[in-house]
């Protein structure tokens, strides 16, 4: 992302920030409204499920309390603003049904392109040769 | 028997001797050392002109795996390995099977030693039975049998207070207790050093923290106790701070660092290669440098290197699931020599401090001295013999190195042990 110059800032709980990824050229935010305030794109992603039962996190109904991108929240936003997540999505954790079902949301196109990308992926990885 | 090593530099840091001499071996002792000796009815002559001769080198942390884990390595390969390597000396982690926390074991190892080994193998005792950490090995047992040490290398005790009890049971011995320091909460299931390389591999991480805060402790319960801790496989800038902390207020704390700790960072793992996966794990640049730091003042006592063989088939396979352990006795003379030495960051006599006498007053050996007296126990180094690693030529059993391919110049040429060449 920082190659094809975006600028990104990551946030979440700081259990689960991976270490030193500062040194990456990121910005780390503790505080959800004030990562998404001026983002073009929003990107949320999956808690997994050894990172809920790991004691990363006191438990699910706090993370998605603090953490989770619901219809309250997206008032704090560009009124242009994107929202992704690489699938698949557990709703009503990281993000509302109705955030991910929004006018903003391009989760669809991002899954339906994300297969179209492991399959050229694994083509060339394979031997294929690019067209 | 009598042998005399002639014209060689003799470098022989306990006796403050760097200078061109002889050295006079009869029935297993060191006769002489001194300009122009002769011995006219002397068995055998070596002409160590140009070369250097020093108090035979010593190990003071390897697993050999006997009995238990023959196909991992033997006394018989692992003593081969050592000799190959310059050492005479070797001193044996428990993690065996069955555990070294009965003296039927320790006889055991010391049997086969002498009846297959090539080199000395001192034995190191378990602290706990079963290296379990819940209550205390027969220790008074295992130092009658010949155990220098105590350690569960390879585990931490965790339980604060059984360490506490360990230490105070061990005080008649004059044994040290050898900490493996790794909170195992808090390194969790870390495969390498947690950091930004960790990050960008995507690789679960172990912080710094996890030995930083064993090291402290164990600081503080050698204070307590009045026991000689000494630390295995120091690998944190914050742990050689503790440690040089601990030595200024007096407490009885030591310890050694292994020649990967001081050559490579966790750069190192970045092409997933499992011969980088190590317990503790390769630091960053700051640590490395932190460490040689210690070793040069002497915060770090001397040079150890955990040499930890596995089979292949235990190396393969994904980097967070295989073993932790490289190999270490074949290839830390020649890289120390080049990557030290020669690159002008440490003088031979502190080289050879680091590797003989230091390791030998810890463990209260015999050795690590030219005096008139000492066993003869002899290592001769070539500072310009050009070598390349090849792990297929290795003694050792195992091949499970991270300098595959490194090249250099410097390295053991004859290893004596009580007065026989063991390897030339």
């Amino acid at each position: 992302m920082r190659k094809m110059g975006m600028t990104v800032t990551v946030a979440g709980p700081p259990t689960l920030i991976p270490p030193a990824c500062q040194e990456m050229g990121v910005k780390v935010s503790h505080r959800l409204e004030e990562a998404i305030a001026h983002a073009d794109v929003i990107m949320m992603l999956r808690l997994q499920h050894e990172r809920m039962t790991g004691g990363f996190i006191p438990s699910l109904r706090e993370y998605s309390r603090v953490w989770g991108l619901g219809l309250d929240r997206l008032k704090h936003c560009r009124p242009d603003v994107l929202i992704m997540h690489p699938g698949p999505v557990n709703r009503g954790v990281e993000i509302s049904p109705e955030v991910a079902d929004s006018p903003y949301s391009v989760i669809l196109d991002q899954v339906t392109n994300g297969v179209a990308v492991r399959m050229a992926v694994l083509y060339l990885l394979a031997g294929g040769k690019a067209a | 028997m009598s042998l005399l090593i002639k014209g060689g530099r003799v470098v022989d840091p306990a006796n403050g001797l760097d200078a061109v001499s002889d050295v006079l071996v009869a029935g297993g002792s060191i006769v002489k050392v001194g300009r122009g000796l002769r011995a006219p009815d002397v068995t055998e002559v070596v002409d160590a002109t140009g070369k250097v001769v020093c108090p035979g080198l010593i190990d003071i942390h390897v697993h050999f795996r006997e009995p238990g884990y023959e196909y991992k390595e033997t006394i018989a390969t692992g003593t081969r390995a050592a000799a190959a390597g310059g050492f005479t000396a070797v001193a044996c982690m428990a993690n065996t099977l069955p555990v070294n926390d009965n003296r039927s074991v320790t006889d055991y190892v010391l049997a086969k030693a002498r009846v297959e080994g090539v080199v000395r193998v001192y034995p190191i005792g378990a602290v706990t039975r079963g290296l379990k950490g819940q209550e205390l090995a027969e220790m008074a047992e295992l130092a009658e049998a010949g155990c220098v040490a105590f350690s569960d290398d390879g585990n931490c005790v965790m339980n604060a207070e059984i360490y506490r009890r360990a230490m105070e049971y061990a005080l008649p011995f004059g044994t040290p207790i050898i900490s493996h320091a790794e909170d195992e909460h808090l390194a969790h299931s870390g495969a390498m050093h947690e950091g930004l390389v960790s990050t960008e591999l995507g690789l679960l991480g172990q912080p710094w923290a996890a030995e930083d805060v064993m090291v402290a402790r164990d600081i503080l319960l050698a204070e307590l106790t009045g026991a000689h801790v000494h630390i295995a496989h120091i690998s944190t800038a914050g742990s050689v701070r503790l440690v040089r902390e601990g030595k200024a207020r007096g407490v009885r704390v030591t310890a050694e660092v292994t020649p990967h700790h001081l050559l490579l960072t966790d750069e190192a793992v970045r092409d997933y290669d499992p011969n980088t996966k190590v317990a503790p794990p390769l630091r960053t640049k700051r640590d490395v440098e932190a460490v040689l730091e210690g070793l040069l003042d002497g915060t770090i006592d001397c040079i150890a290197t955990d040499h930890a063989p596995h089979a292949l088939s235990e190396k393969e396979g994904a980097f967070g699931e295989c073993a932790n352990g490289v190999v270490g006795l074949e290839t830390a003379v020649p890289l120390l020599l080049d990557r030290l030495v020669r690159a002008g960051r440490m003088d031979l006599p502190t080289l050879v401090q680091r590797l003989s006498p230091g390791p030998a007053r810890l463990l209260n050996l015999p050795g690590g001295s030219l005096a008139q007296g000492a066993p003869a126990d002899i290592t001769v180094l070539d500072l310009e013999r050009a070598w390349t690693v090849e792990p297929g030529k290795f003694r050792s059993r195992a091949r499970n190195t991270p300098f595959a391919g490194f090249t250099g110049l410097g390295a053991p040429v004859m290893t004596i042990v009580g007065g026989t060449v063991v390897t030339a």
